[in-house]
């Protein structure tokens, strides 16, 4: 049984199909890659499966669970993390704050009641386990800074932290390089490797860098102009014609 | 049959007038953006103008018509958008709609005090003969009703050749249909919006000439009441289109005056169904009108071409402004507290309890602007509710007063609950909107009836016992005031704080972390309005009186005003807007200024609310005590903040 099994998911936006049925299996821990040029529908295929925009048909299961209705965050407390292309952060808060407010929201047990007693500060399980994150993608000096204060890099690694700290079963990656320096890149990589490693996080990464993609992904999928063109093994995709004129004909 | 197009007939005029006020409200928010709450305000300016000029002045009639549609409306539209709202292209929507909202409670002050308040009747019209009798038919209509559907058809005649055959009206249709498609094709949209706002003030202009002789005397609520009935023909439209928009002024004029003509006139709910018709219509629009919702939601398609809305800024303070505050606040707390206490006179006492009591009304607007990023325009509503309550249940099963004050919060936070569930499937101005309409559906269908305000005869609340003289009667207030604080800092602390915090920052990102947005929404609006309840509940405690006239719709615009000029986002903002409100009328007396210039002051003040979203004093504070701190040594100084600069965005 897979982790997500997506299967036959369309969406349009009048008049032009930005997904044409597509359907996409990933299993526990599995590390998947998903590319296609600009404005192939990737995006608007991770919007689907979270439920940011409704598909027109087609189904989204995960973790054995039929999702296809269920609004975002009961997706989201079911196990499916994302980071954003565009980055999605909070202005005025701290970076620890971020991932302490998503440990809050992963189980929405935050009861009203102990806002009045002013008994909802973070427990120390809570902070230990921000901290551990903090550690994780050494963001520990920054800790407190407020969000504006980052670097572009490490706004991208705080968005990682936020998704990490919901315990997804799956993470969502869109484009986590776009906008980073080779060696942001090299080091986000590895940091992304040493967090699969350790929590045994199933990934799905959408990415323009090659290199990247080769280096990160067991397989890969191919969309181009919202249909599914080639998948298969990450050696053997990248080798296939098809997809060298589809895809890296135009970028590389 | 005759009855019914004699009712028919009827309604045209009205509804010509909704039309050309839902034309303009859609020209300018399709053309910059900017939802003009401030119409109202224009159509009132033009009123007053061509009364002074033409009946106090003595012009003859053409020459006032042809001075205040075609050289002041169109001047004062061309000022607004140079002088204000050019500068927002930018903001927020809300941001935008606080400005006209700003706009809508200044402008008809200033007109009022440049008037004076004495000698506003006999406003005339501009036909030859107002009372002339006109027969078509079996069908009758007097001099006004015939100048306003003669000019109406003059007027959209004109404008359907302007938008077909001139090359503006081209351009201007080209940017109605897709402003970023235009821009793109280099099209200058500077002077295209000018032009807009030009022609919808002329709209507004026309309007309010035409509708003045219908009312008994000059006077600036009918024009905003007027504006907001107007934005039902808009809604209808769906903010877009203006055939549709005229042809929703129309049934709205019409349905208004069949609803007159067939209800029963003797039932009371039929007395208050007509002129709450057009808000009920509103109401429904906004929530069910299908095609709406969409239009909001489908953004256009080149919308990422605009920058984004600038972040909001650094909401902490430096340590030093924060440490500075709690020094002064409490040494002036004290001291005032110790005078009111000892020395004071009643006269003083009763301002302070006001202020005390309206900062409670207040904290609702810190939790719902402040702390949710929403913009509500029925707090005063919602205060209302619990007010009424309490007198209500005070009166009929005869509890004691401070409960019941209690319970006053919890109906008033239920309501509020109720509301927002269908409201916040709106969301942005649309909400603003919604709760507006439903401000004034309260004042006009609710509140008078007798089982809520009493009618005729206002509930009368006692004080509670043990607090009955004045004095002790302000102790309360303060120890409930601080009670509210406590709880409203809580719940910033807390979860529900820290979720609306995040909300504020990303809604997206919120739900992808699982933030249930619905929920933690409608917690803010039931806290909300049970705050402002509670507040109501006092203020008809204070007065010993519940009486609907405290809590009609335009003082929740002038609240919003009044916290979002000041500093919304804090609890001491909220203390600072309740100090404000009680104190800048004694300060103007004092001056010997008319009272009215406080609506002048923080109406103007609400603009700078795209600039400075912490509030104008707020960022004053900040500016001049960062100033104080650079030549201060260097160890009594904070990690240094500086509070003019927006921190960078997140850059893509
Ligand atoms: N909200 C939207 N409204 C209209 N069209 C959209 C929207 N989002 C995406 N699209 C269109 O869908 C297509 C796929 O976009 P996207 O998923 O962002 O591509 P990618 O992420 O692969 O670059 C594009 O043609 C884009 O213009
Ligand atoms: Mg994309």
């Amino acid at each position: 049984m897979a982790l997500l099994d997506a299967v036959d998911v369309t969406k349009r936006f009048s008049g032009i199909t930005a997904l044409d049925a597509v359907s996409m299996r990933v299993d526990d821990g599995e590390s998947v890659g998903l590319i296609g040029p600009n404005g192939a529908g990737k995006t608007t295929f991770f919007n689907c499966l979270l439920g940011l925009l409704r598909p027109e048909s087609g189904s989204v299961t995960f973790a054995g669970r039929n999702l296809t209705r269920a609004p975002v965050y009961r997706r989201a407390r079911a196990g499916l993390g994302r980071t954003f292309q565009r980055m999605e952060l909070f202005a005025g808060m701290t970076v620890r704050d971020h991932l302490l407010v998503a440990e809050r929201s992963r189980l929405g047990t935050g009861r009203f009641w102990k806002d009045v007693l002013n008994l909802a500060a973070p427990s120390a399980d809570e902070r230990a386990r921000a901290d551990a994150t903090l550690e994780l993608l050494a963001l520990r000096d920054v800790a407190d800074a407020p969000i504006e204060a980052l670097s572009l890099g490490r706004g991208r690694l705080v968005e990682v932290g936020r998704a990490l700290m919901t315990e997804p079963k799956l993470l969502l990656l869109d484009e986590p390089s776009s906008g980073l320096d080779a060696a942001e890149t090299a080091a986000l990589a590895a940091t992304l490797r040493a967090v699969q490693a350790e929590r045994g996080t199933a990934v799905l990464l959408v990415e323009h860098d090659v290199e990247f993609v080769r280096s990160f992904s067991d397989r890969l999928y191919v969309l181009d102009f919202g249909t599914l063109i080639a998948t298969g093994p990450t050696a053997e995709v990248l080798g296939s014609d098809e997809v060298r004129r589809a895809y890296l004909g135009e970028t590389v | 049959m005759t009855e019914f197009f004699t009712y028919v007939i009827q309604g045209i005029p009205y509804g010509c007038v909704f039309a050309l006020v839902a034309v303009g409200l859609v020209l300018t928010y399709k053309t910059s953006g900017v939802f003009n709450l401030a119409f109202g305000a224009q159509a009132f300016v033009a009123a007053a103008v061509y009364y002074d000029v033409h009946v106090r002045h003595g012009w003859s009639r053409w020459p006032a018509l042809a001075f205040v549609v075609l050289v002041l409306s169109p001047a004062l539209g061309l000022l607004l958008d140079v002088a204000i709202f050019r500068h927002l292209r930018t903001a927020s929507p809300i941001a935008k709609l606080v400005a006209s909202l700003g706009l809508l409670v200044a402008v008809p002050q200033i007109v009022s005090i440049w008037l004076g308040q004495s000698s506003t009747f006999g406003v005339v019209g501009i036909w030859w003969d107002d009372n002339a009798l006109y027969h078509f038919g079996k069908f009758v209509l007097d001099g006004r009703q015939m100048a306003i559907i003669v000019s109406t058809v003059v007027a959209v005649t004109l404008l359907g050749f302007l938008f077909r055959f001139a090359p503006i009206g081209l351009r201007m249709r080209a940017v109605v249909e897709s402003p970023r498609m235009t821009e793109l094709a280099g099209v200058d949209s500077d002077r295209v919006s000018a032009f807009s706002w030009m022609l919808s003030s002329l709209f507004a202009g026309l309007a309010g000439v035409l509708l003045a002789p219908l009312y008994a005397s000059l006077a600036s609520q009918n024009f905003s009441t007027l504006l907001i009935a107007a934005i039902a023909a808009a809604a209808f439209a769906r903010l877009t289109s203006i055939p549709l928009a005229l042809v929703g002024g129309l049934l709205l004029g019409i349905t208004q005056a069949l609803l007159s003509g067939y209800l029963p006139p003797a039932s009371v709910i039929a007395q208050n169904l007509k002129p709450s018709l057009p808000f009920a219509a509103l109401f429904l629009l906004l929530l069910f009108w299908p095609g709406l919702r969409s239009a909001v939601q489908n953004k256009d398609p080149l919308s990422g071409v605009d920058p984004p809305p600038s972040p909001p800024v650094a909401e902490s303070r430096g340590e030093f402004l924060t440490k500075t505050t709690r020094v002064f606040g409490t040494v002036v707390v004290a001291g005032a507290l110790l005078w009111l206490l000892t020395s004071a006179t009643s006269y003083w006492i009763g301002i302070a309890t006001t202020a005390v009591v309206l900062s409670v009304i207040f904290l609702s607007i810190t939790v719902i602007t402040g702390m949710a990023g929403q913009v509500s325009l029925c707090q005063a509503t919602f205060a209302g509710v619990g007010a009424f309550s309490t007198a209500q249940i005070v009166k009929v099963f005869g509890l004691s007063v401070l409960p019941t004050l209690l319970i006053g919060a919890f109906v008033a936070a239920a309501v509020g609950a109720l509301l927002a569930v269908p409201m916040l499937r709106l969301g942005g101005i649309f909400l603003s909107l919604g709760t507006l309409a439903f401000a004034v559906m309260f004042d006009t269908l609710l509140a008078p009836l007798g089982w809520v305000s009493g009618g005729a005869h206002p509930v009368r609340v006692p004080r509670p016992i043990g607090f009955v003289d004045d004095r002790s009667f302000l102790i309360l207030c303060v120890v409930i005031l601080v009670i509210a604080s406590i709880f409203v800092i809580f719940i910033r602390r807390g979860t529900t704080g820290r979720f609306l915090h995040a909300l504020r920052g990303s809604e997206t990102a919120s739900r992808s972390i699982g933030i249930n947005p619905t929920r933690v929404r409608i917690l803010a609006f039931a806290v909300s309005a049970g705050l402002a309840g509670l507040g109501g509940g006092l203020l008809a405690v204070q007065k010993n009186i519940a009486t609907k006239e405290d809590f009609g719709y335009f003082l929740s615009l002038f609240f919003v005003v009044l916290v979002v000029t000041l500093m919304p986002s804090t609890v001491e903002g909220a203390i600072n807007a309740g100090v404000g409100f009680a104190l800048v009328p004694e300060v103007l007396k004092l001056v010997g200024v008319s009272v009215s210039w406080e609506f002048v002051l923080f109406g103007l003040g609400a603009i700078t609310y795209a600039r400075h979203p912490e509030g104008v004093l707020e960022f004053q504070k900040r500016k001049s005590l960062a100033a104080i701190e650079k030549r201060l040594p260097a160890r009594w100084r904070g990690p240094g903040v500086d509070p003019t600069v927006l921190p960078a965005g997140s850059a893509d």
